[in-house]
C-alpha cells in the first residue's frame, strides 16, 4: 500500500525515502538525576509523562494547567527564567499544536522543557504575569502559528505587518507565500484595481522574463529601455566614451585611419 | 486629526493633536542608532519617555520556515545571516544541536579550532559593540581605534574560511578546513595587540573618561530580577549580577579544560556591562593562547567520523567507491537524524543563543527555532526605557547590544 502523505502539508519532503528505512528515535531515559525527580514531584498529578533527553527533563501536561505548572516551577523548583516557547505545528497529522516552554534553573545549571498539546482553535493562558520574556515569545507565536493567548497585555503580529493574512509557520503556508502574499504590497500601495496593471510580486528570485525590456537585462540579448520584444539580435548604438570605442563601425574607421 | 489615505497612507512622525502635553515621536527604523531596523515609538512627557513601543519585523526573512525547507546542511550558510557580526557563533550553535540530535562529537582538532573561533568571533563582536556604543554616545575616535582591531580579526577569519562577515566556518561534525600556516602566530600577534589596546586605547579613552561616565553611569539600570524575568542572558544579565555564563555552567567543546574567568557587574547599568565587554575580550584572548599549544597535539582528523550522516574526507571520497557512494545518497538526499527533540544553549556574543530542533526522522527539520538572546533584549526596552529621558534612549539600545539579523530572523 502506497504510504499516506498530507495533502495539507507544503514543506519540503524527501524526493525519496527507502521503503524498509524505518527512522530511530533519540533514547528517552528515565528520570534518575535529584534535581528533576524533585521537579516531578513537586508537580505530581500535573506531569502527565516525563522523561529526560539528551540530558533536558521533558514534561508534558495538560494544555489548562500551563499557568499553575509553571507557578510551581517558578516558585518551588526556582526556575526563574523562560528561555523560550513556541509552537510545532501538527495539524496535518492529528489537529494539534504542540507547544513548549523552555525553562532554566540558574542556581543549578538545569534545564525543563514543558510540552504540552493544543487542539486547533483554542487558547493557552499567557504566563506573561510568570515570565516578561514570554511577552514577546507570545506574540511570535500568536503571529507565526495563530495561536490565542488569554491574558497577554498586548496580544498583536510582531514580526509580520499587522494586516497581514494568514500565519506563515504554518505546514500549510507555502515558502514563497501564498496568494495573499503576492498581492500584499499592490494592494497596500497601489490599492485592488491595480492588481491587472502591476501583476502579482514576483517571489522567485530565478525567473528570467525574456519579454520584459523594462526590469533586468537579458544576457545577450541586451535592448535599449522599454523597447518592443524581437526575438533576434538587435544592435544597440552605445555612446563613445573618450577612452573606450563600444561601437563597431567606429572601430572600423579608426582601422582605415591606421 | 490627520486621515490616512492613499497618498499618505503612514503615520507622521510628529502628532501634535493631542490634549495632554505628551508628544509621540517614532525612532527608526532608519536611525543611525537604531542598530538596524529597530521602529522604536516613544511617547514623551517633555524629554521624559512615558510610553515606548519597539517594533521589530523589518529585517524579517523568515529563516525558521526556511528550515523548514532546507536539508540540515544546507541551512547552515543561511545561519550566518542571525548574529552577522559573530557568524561562527551562529553556526556552531547550529552545528552543536544537530550534533547533539545524531549523537556524534566533533574530533579533537576540530573542537581546538572551533573554540579559537568562537573566541575570535566573540572578540570581533565585542570590538564592534565597543566601537559602536562609543559612537552612538559620541566618541568618534574610539569606532575608528577598535574597527582598525576588528579589521585585523576579520582578515584572521578571511584567512581561515576567506569570508569576512558569513564565515561558515563551522560544519555539522566537525569544520571544513584546518587552519593555514602562520595562522596560529598571526593570532597570537593578534591577541597581544588586542590586549595592549583595550588598556591602553579603548580603556585610556573611556574608562574614566569623564563625559562617558556620566553618560553611561546609572543609565539603563535593570535588577537582577526583571533581568532574569525578561529573559536577559550573556552580559546583560551578569552585568546585573547575576553570575551565569552557558561556558562554564553547562560547559560545551573545550571549555571545561580551559581557564578563563567569568566577569560580573554589580552595577546593573551601561557603564558596568561596557567594562564587561571589555575584560570579556580580555579573557577571550587568554582562552585563545591557551588553545594554541593545545592545536599541535591534535591528530590531523577534521570531521567526524559517522558515515551514515557526515561525509568522508575528499581524499576518501575520490579514491574509494563506498565513501563515494554515501556521500552521493548525503549531498542528494540529506542526512536523516533520528527522531526526537533538542535544545542546545550555547553562549554568543549577545547572551544565550540556542537550536531548538524537532525531528521527525526526515532529511528537513521538523521544526527548527532560534532562541535569539537579541530578541529579548528588544523586548526589555519596553520597560526600560519608561522614565528615562531621551538622550538616554540611544545609550540604552547601544548597550542592550542587539543585532536585527537575529531579533527578526
Amino acid at each position: 500500500m502506497r504510504k499516506y502523505v498530507p495533502k495539507n502539508n507544503v514543506q519540503g519532503k524527501a524526493y525519496y525515502t527507502d521503503r524498509f528505512w524505518v527512522s530511530p528515535r533519540v533514547p528517552r531515559t528515565e528520570v534518575k538525576d535529584a534535581h528533576f525527580s524533585n521537579v516531578i514531584d513537586a508537580l505530581g498529578d500535573l506531569a502527565k509523562e516525563h522523561y529526560v533527553e539528551i540530558g533536558q527533563l521533558v514534561v508534558h501536561i495538560d494544555a489548562a494547567t500551563n499557568f499553575e505548572v509553571m507557578t510551581i516551577l517558578k516558585e518551588v523548583c526556582g526556575y526563574k527564567q523562560c528561555s523560550e516557547q513556541s509552537a510545532v505545528d501538527y495539524l496535518a497529522k492529528d489537529g494539534n499544536f504542540e507547544l513548549f516552554w523552555q525553562l532554566l534553573n540558574y542556581d543549578e545549571a538545569k534545564r525543563v522543557r514543558v510540552v504540552t498539546r493544543l487542539e486547533q482553535g483554542m487558547a493557552i493562558e499567557s504566563i506573561v504575569p510568570l515570565f516578561k520574556s514570554a511577552n514577546f515569545a507570545e506574540r511570535e507565536m500568536f503571529d507565526m502559528f495563530g495561536i490565542k493567548v488569554n491574558n497577554h497585555p498586548f496580544l498583536k503580529r510582531i514580526l509580520m505587518p499587522d494586516d497581514w493574512e494568514g500565519h506563515p509557520l504554518l505546514k500549510t503556508y507555502p515558502l514563497f507565500g501564498d496568494e495573499k502574499a503576492s498581492w500584499y504590497e499592490v494592494d497596500k500601495i497601489f490599492g485592488k484595481e491595480y492588481r491587472d496593471i502591476i501583476g502579482p510580486e514576483n517571489r522567485d528570485p530565478g525567473k528570467v522574463d525574456i519579454e520584459d525590456t523594462k526590469r533586468f537585462a537579458r544576457i545577450g540579448y541586451e535592448v535599449p529601455f522599454g523597447t518592443e520584444y524581437s526575438e533576434e539580435e538587435q544592435e544597440i548604438e552605445y555612446s563613445e566614451t573618450a577612452l573606450v570605442n563600444y561601437n563597431k563601425k567606429a572601430s572600423k574607421t579608426l582601422d582605415e585611419r591606421k | 486629526m490627520q486621515v490616512a489615505n492613499k497618498l499618505s497612507p503612514f503615520f507622521e512622525n510628529l502628532n501634535f493633536e493631542r490634549d495632554d502635553n505628551t508628544m509621540v515621536i517614532n525612532f527608526g527604523p532608519q536611525h543611525p542608532s537604531a542598530h538596524g531596523q529597530l521602529r522604536l515609538v516613544l511617547e514623551l512627557n517633555g524629554e521624559e519617555v512615558v510610553k515606548a513601543y519597539p517594533d521589530i519585523g523589518y529585517l524579517h526573512r523568515g529563516i525558521e520556515k526556511m528550515a523548514e525547507n532546507m536539508t540540515y546542511n544546507e541551512f547552515l550558510p543561511t545561519t550566518d545571516r542571525l548574529d552577522y557580526m559573530a557568524a561562527t557563533s551562529n553556526n556552531y550553535a547550529y552545528s552543536l544541536a544537530v550534533e547533539k540530535l545524531l549523537g556524534i562529537e566533533a574530533p579533537r582538532r576540530a573542537q581546538v579550532i572551533r573554540t579559537i573561533l568562537l573566541e575570535l568571533n566573540r572578540v570581533i563582536a565585542h570590538l564592534f559593540f565597543v566601537a559602536t556604543h562609543a559612537l552612538d554616545v559620541g566618541a568618534m575616535s574610539v569606532f575608528l581605534y577598535a574597527f582598525r582591531e576588528r579589521e585585523f580579526a576579520m582578515d584572521l577569519m578571511e584567512d581561515y574560511c576567506g569570508a569576512r562577515l558569513t564565515h561558515s566556518a563551522v560544519r555539522i561534525g566537525g569544520v571544513p578546513l584546518d587552519l593555514p600556516a602562520n595562522w596560529l602566530e598571526n593570532a597570537a600577534a593578534f591577541c597581544d595587540k588586542v590586549d595592549y589596546e583595550i588598556d591602553h586605547t579603548y580603556g585610556a579613552l573611556l574608562n574614566e573618561n569623564r563625559i562617558w561616565k556620566m553618560r553611561l553611569e546609572d543609565v539603563g539600570v535593570i535588577s537582577a530580577e526583571d533581568a532574569l524575568s525578561w529573559g536577559c542572558t550573556g552580559i546583560m544579565l551578569r552585568g546585573s549580577g547575576v553570575k551565569y555564563d552557558i561556558r562554564k555552567e553547562e560547559p560545551y567543546e573545550l571549555y571545561p579544560e580551559l581557564d578563563f574567568d567569568v566577569p560580573v557587574s554589580d552595577r546593573c547599568d551601561s557603564y558596568g556591562r561596557f567594562r564587561l565587554y571589555m575584560e570579556e575580550m580580555k579573557q577571550s584572548t587568554r582562552i585563545i593562547r591557551q588553545l594554541i599549544p593545545m592545536y599541535k597535539k591534535t591528530e590531523p582528523q577534521l570531521m567526524a567520523h559517522a558515515p551514515k550522516y557526515i561525509s568522508a574526507p575528499k581524499e576518501e571520497i575520490m579514491t574509494q567507491n563506498y565513501a563515494l557512494m554515501q556521500h552521493f545518497v548525503l549531498v542528494t538526499q540529506g542526512m536523516r537524524p533520528p527522531k526526537g527533540e533538542v535544545y542546545v544553549p550555547t553562549e554568543s556574543s549577545k547572551g544565550e543563543l540556542g537550536f531548538y530542533i524537532k525531528s521527525e526522522g526526515e532529511p528537513y527539520a521538523y521544526r527548527l527555532k532560534c532562541r535569539a538572546p537579541s530578541f529579548f533584549h528588544t523586548g526589555l526596552l519596553q520597560e526600560l526605557l519608561v522614565g528615562t529621558y531621551i538622550a538616554d534612549v540611544v545609550t540604552i539600545i547601544g548597550t542592550t547590544n542587539i543585532v536585527f539579523g537575529e531579533v527578526d530572523r
